[in-house]
């Protein structure tokens, strides 16, 4: 059961047509989500997540390539799909002239949910959601945690066994995101439910089991978050210069750096070997005057992984069209 | 969900929808009333400043001649009840200048030597109008003229009579008979074009505006990630907006009938199916435009060129009979045109399907056209 795939694509290839010509908004991405994983699709503003999900959902027409959930082919078996999914968009809105409880209910009655299951389920749900005292509230009188609170349970009181879920928590306070994920963790845990996640975060990619990066329409890495993050060579220090672009530009050309990232006023650089960079580093900028505050070595995170494979995807690409 | 047939699905989805746009509806009620509302002010409207038989035009004066014969005349003008002879002044340039002023619509000036000219057999009265308004000298000039006439007659009259005849009457008389509307009374006329204008305006802007709004929020894409097939969301959004419409027209009947005592001289039920019919092709038109447009901006600019064409081209106002060919076969296109004229036919003439079974076909024709169109345009995708 564990090697059940519940989300596949292969090849998946999504056109538009636009007045200066086709844009190919996703461009050969394969993918496999297990039951009862969570799955993070991760990767900057248009890198083609909300256009991957869509698809998959039978939402936009696929171009090219295979698609499926639970089996279901994502252009033919629309309907089979949308009884079996739960999907939160990214612009989505609930009625917002309609309460809590008629949200609910509209949501259940429009999937089919019996009187008998919709009794026993919506209380449940609300109280999953934190919601139960707000059942006679307008959904757009809601805050906006609250409504993707709102948005969640009422993509599951048809029971479904998979969620996807377009950036949920997108414009929600940090309180909000971090109960949303725990909600969104409850149901795997409790429910084994297989959840699929687009998202800007990092550190919402590192709750899931499974992350793939997606950049410019494909797909340049999918692993567990540790693999991810261990696929960055080298070791990761942290410091602050007390001037900082002279510093960035002395570091970036020394031996041994093999890679360099900027945090606000602190550099993160990427060293082969730790204790013989890390006394050059010191040495150098010392040197030119330049002191570094609270040089330390950090466990590299996603967030710096993810913008090392950028790069490396960058500089591979530049190299191919150098090539040609 | 098991042992249940796909039909009772497809009956709970829409159900489903059903529900849901009228709580939406009903709690909406500033546009409830204003839906409800907008009729009743429209009658009251067209019938009381919307005039369009014109009397009682402001007149001024100049009676130069001052003499018994011509005051006969102005008598004659004012009784006609055509002119309100409000002012009197001395000369023709006062006259231009009150109507320069706006103090008068119409002047009337009569020649010092009136009566001599009237001995003579060729006398002239000088009717002047201001002519930026164009009904006002239509109607004006036609009045005038005629009272015009009724006084030679007069005149010619006392003359045989002085000359020794001893009973005249005029040889040729016109008699006219108005049918259907006795009186000429406006409302006969405007109450069906208040009726087929604002059931096409209504019907399309409750479907286009409701379909864009929800594509703009972000809420059909979550509805359509839902069984709901595109037939459901159609009927699911239709029948609520159907009910409202059918209330909208019953309103403008019990208005138009109890209060303006409008006949309705025709089968209701036949006025009543073939207006169950233009609603529900005025709807499909509104989701048919939801397709096309993508803000609610366009599609109200969508509805208003709709809106104006069928105030001007259809005869709700002006009569198609007086348009050129060509701008009577825009109207044509448009299915308000055949509405208008089947439910005229049905309030005020009374007829049935014999005398407008070509209408009918036309409305029918339209209203599948549009139906069949709507519910395949409507997608069950975002692109």
């Amino acid at each position: 059961m564990t090697d059940e795939k519940t989300i596949v694509t292969k090849n998946l290839v999504k056109q538009f047509k636009t007045r200066n010509g086709v844009v190919t908004a996703i461009n050969g991405v394969t993918l496999q989500v297990h039951r009862g994983e969570t799955y993070g699709l991760i990767g900057p503003d248009g890198a083609g997540k909300t256009t991957t999900t869509r698809v998959i959902l039978g939402l936009l027409t696929r171009t090219g390539g295979e698609s499926s959930i639970l089996g279901y082919d994502s252009m033919h078996d629309t309907y089979q799909i949308r009884e079996r999914v739960g999907y939160i968009a990214q612009q989505f809105a609930l009625p917002g002239d309609l309460t809590v409880m008629e949200n609910m209910q509209f949501f259940a009655n429009i999937h089919g949910v019996s009187r008998e299951d919709q009794k026993k389920r919506i209380p449940e749900l609300l109280e999953f959601a934190g919601l139960e005292k707000f059942t006679t509230r307008l959904g757009g009188k809601l805050s906006g945690g609250m409504k993707k609170k709102l948005a969640l349970a009422c993509s599951l009181v048809h029971e479904p066994q998979v969620v996807m879920l377009d950036e949920p928590t997108l414009g929600v306070d940090p309180v909000s995101r971090r109960e949303f994920w725990n909600l969104l963790g409850n149901l795997r845990t409790e429910k084994g439910m297989t959840i699929f996640v687009c998202t800007p975060y990092m550190d919402e990619a590192e709750r899931c089991n499974w992350v793939g990066l997606m950049y410019k329409g494909q797909l340049i890495a999918h692993d567990s978050p540790e693999t991810i993050k261990a696929m960055v060579p080298g070791r990761l220090l942290e410091f602050t210069p007390s001037e900082f672009a002279p510093a960035r530009d002395l570091v970036a050309g020394m031996e041994g750096v093999t890679e360099m990232q900027t945090y606000g006023l602190m550099l993160h650089v990427f060293v082969d070997d730790l204790d013989r960079r890390q006394q050059e580093i010191q040495a150098t900028l010392a040197d030119q005057g330049i002191t570094c505050a609270g040089m330390r070595e950090i466990e590299p995170r996603m967030e710096e992984a993810f913008i090392s494979l950028i790069h490396k995807q960058e500089s591979y690409e530049r190299s191919e069209s150098t090539a040609e | 969900m098991q042992g249940e047939s796909a039909m009772q699905s497809q009956a709970k989805r829409i159900y489903a929808l059903m529900w849901k746009e009228l709580i939406q509806i009903l709690r909406d009620w500033r546009t409830l009333l204003m839906i409800l509302g907008l009729p009743i002010l429209e009658m009251f409207l067209f019938a009381y400043a919307v005039n369009m038989t014109i009397d009682h035009i402001p007149t001024v004066v100049a009676d130069l001649s001052m003499g018994e014969r011509s005051q006969t005349f102005l008598d004659a003008m004012q009784t006609s009840e055509f002119f309100d002879l409000e002012l009197y002044t001395s000369s023709e340039q006062q006259v231009i200048q009150a109507i320069e002023s706006g103090k008068a619509v119409a002047g009337i000036v009569i020649p010092p030597d009136f009566e001599a000219q009237i001995d003579r057999g060729s006398a002239q009265v000088l009717i002047i109008f201001d002519g930026s308004d164009a009904y006002t000298v239509q109607s004006g000039y036609r009045a005038a003229s005629a009272i015009a006439q009724t006084q030679s007659m007069v005149v010619v009259a006392q003359k045989l009579q002085r000359a020794g005849a001893a009973e005249f009457s005029p040889p040729v008389f016109t008699s006219t008979r108005i049918l259907y509307n006795p009186n000429m009374d406006g409302m006969i006329f405007m109450l069906p074009g208040v009726i087929g204008i604002l059931l096409q305006m209504l019907t399309m802007n409750l479907t286009a505006m409701s379909v864009v709004r929800e594509q703009e929020l972000g809420i059909l894409e979550q509805i359509l990630v839902t069984p709901a097939r595109p037939f459901d969301l159609i009927v699911g959004k239709m029948v609520p907006n159907i009910l409202i419409s059918v209330l909208d027209l019953a309103i403008i009947l019990v208005v138009g009938i109890y209060w303006f005592k409008v006949p309705f001289q025709g089968s209701f039920l036949l006025f009543a199916l073939l207006s169950l019919l233009f609603i529900i092709s005025g709807l499909s038109m509104g989701v048919l435009i939801s397709t096309i447009a993508k803000t609610q901006k366009e599609a109200q600019q969508i509805t208003s060129v709709v809106l104006m064409l069928s105030m001007l081209l259809t005869g709700m106002m002006y009569p198609r009979s007086t348009m050129p060919p060509a701008v009577s076969a825009v109207g044509g296109l448009i299915p308000v045109t055949y509405y208008l004229r089947i439910i005229r036919g049905i309030m005020t003439k009374g007829i049935g399907l014999t005398f407008m079974w070509q209408d009918v076909l036309v409305l029918v024709i339209y209203g599948l056209i549009v139906i069949v169109a709507a519910a395949k345009l409507f997608k069950k995708r975002l692109d």
